[in-house]
């Protein structure tokens, strides 16, 4: 099979997803052109060479609705040549696109593509899509539906993570990425956002609070406490599907939860030759993808199954890997991913995370796939494998190998 | 055209009233016959010109109409699905068709064409079918007695409302509300179903017919709400709108904790209110047809029906009640103790309109039977439930005492004084000695045996056991048990006794324990064998609340005391010398209730540790230190099936050994004694729906793995052979 590039990835800062936001006055539509237009010009193409986009959105609604993906081709002005698709697959869908993308390539379908995401949490808000997940009764009692805030808090139960546990995971990410910012490591992926004068609006990642310790974090109130055990009570729930457990212990908020933010993000797969032909350096090879499917009600575990999965499939075990990147929905899916494969503190999210840095649901997974791209450029490691966890119950996971 | 379940009056204005009036019966029902009739009556009434509209009423004084017959129901029977759905969306049909008045949707949403104004004049209880009816008429109006139940309890007996009742109803009054009501069985007075937007009006009884007459003839071309073009749910609906979303999302899991996901009434109902609430009106109607049909041909409605409505209601109508004696006339009532269980005998049988002479050995002993019911009905009269005249006149009826000369009118004894058959033989004799030849001698007892009692009597034909629960102003059983001597009018008394407190009874042998008592310990001694195997204790009382039992076996010996069950263990051991079977937890036991002091919960720790209010914190961590966890945990299932089992077998065993005559009384002793899970219809309608062959196969299996205590009894494994089942070979 055909093997697939990445020769750039791009992405926006990321807005607070609120009315105050950076971001809230830039609409899905041109946030996501945006991201498009950079990913082309950087790369000296026109855009008639990037045959098709996949672009991850999870609320595909209102003015992210209709294939933002294709809207959004048009605005960053491609050719109308460049076809779109919008990918959901919840908090993966920017990895999925990615992965799309590459599949395309390594399949010969494309000689060049792009994977990607956006999420204007600011301005379409989570959840606007509805579902029949939650509201169905045959689908939410069947798969004892609880919100993943009970899923993270029955996490950190079921394996043991006190408050101070989770609470000191926090600190540390956002500690990572404010180190980050200040040596500049994500310079390379970084396009400040733009207004419709051309003023730029944001040029870093804006929920960032690098002086967060535990003492700020113990003022908070745990988020899921209310709806766990009074109304409607989750907590019961989780127990009737996890009945060895007595008491949920409530440890999630939002400072130890991924932040709500805007941003947009795009990965460039191709071919070797199509890289040759365009002039293009290859930066990694994409050496194996992965999707599970895991037990829906605790929802959160499913990237140990994904990686486990992606390593198998690139005859590869988990010492192959240098450098891990698990995007940081909530700190005990982090700690359980860590205690479950073994891995250290140290080799995984070392610039920080989702909790420092937010979660524009359908951009993510394409954001920190170009995040651990770059920290292997700067660290000159090699191998990488990047996981998101997924509502629902499932995970997706993809490693590279850097080609330079 | 003349009806024999109803009768129709034309009025110069052509007002037709129809007055439902089923012959032979106490109350109207939806039957073969009504529904058939109906069903002439609509294609007379839409087609008919002459009339122009109608008032539906009923001419029992009981109520209006208290939904479906359910006999006619459990015994219904289709040949294939779509004879079922057909026959189950009869009535559907014909009520949608008086409200349309025989119109399309269509037509009707277009505003091409119109109904005939229906009116329904509720001068009782509408239940069920009975509200379901009213709810299709296009104008409802209920008489202003704020006793007049107006609801749907299906659900109660593993049904939902077939009737259009989860359609109509969230389209009246929204669908929050109409869940409460439809999930929970529960009715609404005339009041707050005015209030909610139910009815229309609530008038004088006596203005009834003249009131729905009225708005017939002002209104003489008439749509259904949900028919006109413009209509929306109140409060939101379906799939899109953000308040009807947040309101499935908590709906789906407040309803999945309660009921534990194991009433497929529950999920049904849900599922109605959410699909219809997305579906045209025709077609949710069709849907909710669907969902009765698979609720009518699974086990747990048949089940819930038989157990909790038909065979509940022949024992409280007396059917162990021996034939051919006259009523025992029970007006006084002489209570022995005024303690815990004569204090609340005391209150039920007040409750059940009768005076009370409460005899205690001090009057301040007595009168702890009048500060009980004085709590009970001060809080009744602070919250309006109760006037304050009433609460009164109600405290007036108890008499405490310490002198048994005023005993000397009373028409029963029933005494509750300590268990300890010394204490019980000295009450025995003082009261005999004063009350009338042929009073009945009632003594309530958990442990002793009657026969042994009634030695003590000089009349034992007259001497009769009854078992009352704690709290017994909660608690829905009353054990009835004749010593052998015992005759048949203290058999008789008991159940008129019964009859006016209103408790399910049930006739139990004269055996140590009788039967709750016998099925209760081993279903505990199951729990705390497993946390001497080291499962998690978490596991076993979600186990158990899992399986639907309404609290962890765990909790519930907290709640008794593990200090009663040491007790109970004691002085068995004492009386059966050699013969005492050792049940295992001997030693567990000992180690709570000796050397921890963990006695329960009235101690202040058990399995459980509380504060200084009684409240539950959590299971007490130290156990682990004593029976370390298992490395490897059993399955939930696993530890669902061993407290089950414990269960089944024992009640098999009263069973086979007569404990109890027929398996209508073991299930009706598992639900309303212990809480067995009601959706099951009891214990042996459990082993008759997985079938007796399934049942002996799974607990020789157990038997096999843990011991003899699963073995099944011998007359069930040849029943099984025979492929017999459980509640045919009773019939």
């Amino acid at each position: 099979m055909t093997e697939a590039y990445i020769y750039d990835a791009v992405r926006s800062p990321r807005g607070k997803g609120r009315p105050d936001g950076a971001l809230h006055e830039i609409t899905p539509i041109d946030l996501a052109s945006q991201v498009l237009a950079a990913i082309r010009d950087r790369n000296g193409l026109s855009g008639a060479e990037i045959e098709d986009v996949a672009f991850g959105c999870v609320s595909p609604v209102g003015e992210q609705g209709a294939v933002i993906t294709r809207t959004a081709i048009l605005a960053a002005g491609y050719p109308h040549t460049t076809s779109g698709i919008q990918v959901n697959r919840f908090c993966g869908s920017g990895l999925e696109a990615s992965n799309i993308a590459a599949a395309k390539v390594k399949s010969g379908e494309c000689d060049l593509a792009v994977g990607g995401g956006i999420e204007s949490m600011s301005r379409v808000p989570m959840g606007s899509d509805g579902g029949a997940w939650p509201i169905d009764p045959r689908s939410a009692i069947a798969n004892y539906f609880i919100p993943q805030g009970i899923s993270a808090d029955l996490i950190a139960t079921k394996y043991g993570y006190s408050r101070d546990d989770v609470d000191a995971y926090a600190v540390e990410s956002q500690k990572r990425a404010g180190r980050a910012w200040a040596e500049k490591r994500f310079a390379r992926s970084i396009l400040p956002i733009k207004d419709v004068i051309g003023e730029v609006v944001l040029d870093h990642d804006e929920l960032m609070r690098p002086q967060t310790d535990m003492q700020s974090l113990g003022a908070l109130a745990p988020a899921f406490q209310m709806m766990g055990t009074m109304m409607p009570g989750f907590d019961d729930i989780a127990i009737m599907r996890y009945p060895d457990v007595e008491k949920i212990n409530h440890v999630h908020h939002a400072g130890n939860s991924s932040g709500i933010v805007d941003g947009s993000a795009a990965v460039l797969i191709g071919t070797k030759q199509a890289g040759e032909k365009y002039g293009l350096k290859a930066r990694a090879r994409i050496v194996s993808m992965a999707s599970i499917g895991s037990e829906p009600a605790i929802m959160l575990t499913g990237p140990e199954f994904a990686a486990q999965k992606a390593l198998a499939r690139a005859g590869m075990d988990k010492n192959d890997i240098d450098v891990w990147e698990l995007n940081e929905a909530f700190a005990s899916v982090v700690l359980r991913f860590m205690e479950a494969m073994q891995i250290d503190h140290s080799d995984i999210n070392v610039n920080g995370g989702a909790i420092a840095m937010g979660h524009p649901l359908g951009a993510t997974g394409a954001m920190i796939l170009g995040t651990v791209l770059d920290e292997l450029e700067r660290s000159g490691k090699s191998t990488a494998l990047t996981t998101l966890c997924i509502g629902a119950g499932m995970g997706t996971a993809t490693i590279i190998e850097r080609v330079n | 055209m003349t009806y024999k379940t109803f009768s129709v009056d034309i009025d110069a204005d052509g007002i037709a009233l129809l007055t439902i009036d089923l012959p032979d019966a106490s109350m109207n029902v939806w039957n073969g016959a009504l529904i058939e009739e109906f069903g002439k009556w609509v294609d007379d009434f839409t087609t008919n010109e002459a009339v122009k509209g109608a008032v539906i009423t009923s001419g029992k004084k009981s109520g209006f109409l208290a939904g479906a017959d359910l006999t006619m129901l459990g015994g219904a029977k289709a040949s294939s699905t779509k004879e079922a759905f057909d026959q189950a969306f009869a009535l559907n049909a014909l009520l949608r068709k008086m409200e349309a008045g025989g119109q399309s949707a269509k037509d009707l949403s277009a505003g091409k064409v119109s109904a005939k104004p229906v009116a329904c004049a509720l001068n009782g209880l509408a239940l069920g079918g009975g509200l379901e009816l009213a709810l299709a008429c296009h104008y409802r109006v209920v008489a202003d007695n704020p006793k007049i139940q107006l609801g749907m309890p299906e659900v109660m007996v593993g049904l939902l409302p077939g009737g259009g009742g989860t359609q109509r109803t969230p389209r009246l009054i929204g669908l929050q509300n109409a869940a409460m009501m439809i999930i929970q069985g529960k009715s609404l007075d005339p009041a707050t179903a005015k209030a909610q937007g139910l009815v229309h009006e609530v008038v004088p009884a006596a203005d009834l017919i003249a009131n729905a007459k009225a708005w017939v003839k002002a209104n003489p071309k008439v749509t259904a709400p949900w028919d006109k073009k413009d209509f929306k749910f109140p409060g939101g609906a379906g799939a899109m709108d953000p308040r009807a979303v947040q309101l499935f999302v908590g709906l789906n899991a407040m309803a999945h904790k309660e009921s534990k996901g194991n009433f497929d009434a529950v999920k049904a109902i849900l599922s109605c209110l959410y699909e219809g609430s997305i579906l045209p009106f025709d077609t949710a109607l069709r849907v909710e047809s669907k969902y009765f049909t698979k609720l009518l041909s699974g086990s747990q409605a048949k089940n819930m029906i038989r157990t909790l409505f038909i065979n509940k209601q022949a024992a409280e109508k007396g059917a162990g009640r021996p034939a051919g004696v006259p009523p025992v006339e029970i007006k006084k009532v002489g209570v022995l103790g005024g303690g815990l269980m004569g204090s609340g005998i005391t209150h039920v049988t007040v409750k059940g309109g009768m005076d009370v002479v409460v005899l205690d050995r001090s009057l301040e002993d007595a009168n702890k039977a009048v500060d009980y019911s004085r709590k009970i009905i001060d809080k009744a009269v602070s919250r309006g439930k109760m006037t304050k005249e009433a609460g009164d006149a109600f405290m007036a009826r108890i008499t405490p005492t310490d002198n048994y000369d005023d005993l000397k009118d009373v028409d029963m004894i029933i005494e509750a004084v300590f268990e300890r058959p010394d204490v019980k033989a000295d009450v025995i004799k003082k009261a005999e000695a004063v009350i009338g030849p042929d009073v009945v001698f009632a003594s309530n007892t958990s442990t002793l045996p009657i026969t042994g009692l009634a030695k003590n009597s000089s009349r034992p034909e007259l001497f009769i056991g009854l078992h009352f629960f704690s709290p017994v102003e909660k608690m829905p059983l009353l054990e009835i048990i004749p010593g052998e001597l015992t005759g048949d009018r203290a058999l008789a008394a008991a159940f008129d006794y019964n009859a006016k407190i209103k408790k399910t009874p049930i006739v139990v042998k004269d055996v140590r324990g009788f039967f709750t008592n016998r099925v209760f310990p081993p279903y505990m001694g199951e729990a705390m064998k497993l946390v001497t195997e080291g499962v998690k204790p978490a596991l076993i009382e979600n186990a158990a609340k899992s399986l639907g039992m309404p609290i962890g076996p765990l909790a519930l010996l907290d709640e008794t005391t593990l200090q009663l069950g040491y007790d109970v263990m004691q002085s068995t051991k004492k009386e059966l010398g050699d013969a005492y079977q050792p049940s295992g937890t001997e030693d567990f036991m000992e180690l709570m209730v000796v050397k921890l002091g963990r006695k329960g919960r009235r101690f202040g720790s058990g399995f459980y540790d509380y504060d200084d209010k009684g409240e539950r914190l959590g299971l007490w961590q130290g156990m682990a230190e004593h029976y370390p966890l298992a490395a490897e945990q059993p399955s939930v299932e696993e530890v669902k099936q061993r407290l089950l089992y414990i269960q089944l077998i024992a009640t098999a065993q009263c069973f086979e050994e007569h404990v109890v005559a027929d398996p209508q009384s073991a299930d009706l002793g598992a639900i309303f004694g212990w809480g067995f899970a009601p959706y099951t219809g009891g214990p042996m309608s459990y082993i008759d729906t997985v079938g007796l062959e399934n049942f002996v196969r799974t607990a020789d299996n157990l038997a096999q793995r843990l011991g003899n205590r699963f073995a099944p009894p011998k007359s069930f494994r040849e029943m099984a052979d025979k492929g017999e089942t459980l509640y045919k070979a009773a019939a």
